[in-house]
């Protein structure tokens, strides 16, 4: 049970470095907010699966009520954290925030 | 030993919260600085289940995380609804010197 707790850990973590990569590497708004929304989602919920793997190590009462607080947690990222990207995004596009083209190469 | 992983992956964390601090700084646009301010709430909420794990009091900062998870969103929400009504809005740093 460790090995598979921290093989979620380590995943997730995996995820938010790709995303912060992404964030300060690519040329674009709207490429910075793809890398951004999508790696950011998964890795939260990776590492939110492994805090429930812990914590359900031993079952009380307790750890149940906190587990269930957890799985609250994910249901409510996975809905929301999309939708504040949709909401970023929907502004710069009605703002006119231009898209990179191959033309202009400096970042 | 699970509490040296998640010690190293709070560590890792809060190193790429100071990366992602840089794209709210000098983030040539307004929606920039809210990108980078959403990813770092992101995982300012994972920092604080981490916490929780290393301090053996998960039952407490599992609230704190829920309400940091929620007030993240409303923030995002809220700032890009402003921005979306307001037509004068600097979008290009570069614009705010003309």
């Amino acid at each position: 049970m460790p090995a598979l707790i921290s093989l979620f850990l380590i995943a997730g973590v995996l995820f938010f470095v790709i995303a912060v990569i992404g964030i300060l590497r690519l040329p674009d708004f709207y490429t910075r907010m793809h890398a951004a929304s999508k790696c950011d989602t998964l890795g939260l919920m990776l590492i939110l699966v492994a805090i429930i793997l812990y914590t359900l190590q031993d079952i009380t009462l307790a750890n149940l009520l906190t587990s269930i607080k957890l799985l609250a947690i994910l249901v409510f990222v996975f809905v929301a954290s999309p939708t504040a990207a949709h909401s970023i995004t929907e502004s710069a596009l009605i703002n006119g925030v231009k898209p990179w083209t191959r033309e202009d190469r400096s970042p | 030993m699970i509490h040296l992983v998640v010690l190293c992956c709070a560590v890792i964390l809060l190193v790429l919260i100071l990366l992602c601090l840089y794209r709210v700084i000098s983030g040539p646009s307004v929606l920039d600085r809210i990108l980078g301010g959403n990813v770092i709430g992101t995982h300012a909420t994972v920092i604080l289940l981490l916490i929780g794990i290393l301090y053996n009091n998960l039952a407490m900062f599992v609230d704190i995380a829920l309400a940091y998870a929620l007030l993240n969103f409303i923030a995002t929400i809220g700032s890009t609804k402003y921005l979306l009504r307001s037509k004068r809005v600097f979008l290009d740093s570069r614009d705010d010197k003309n």
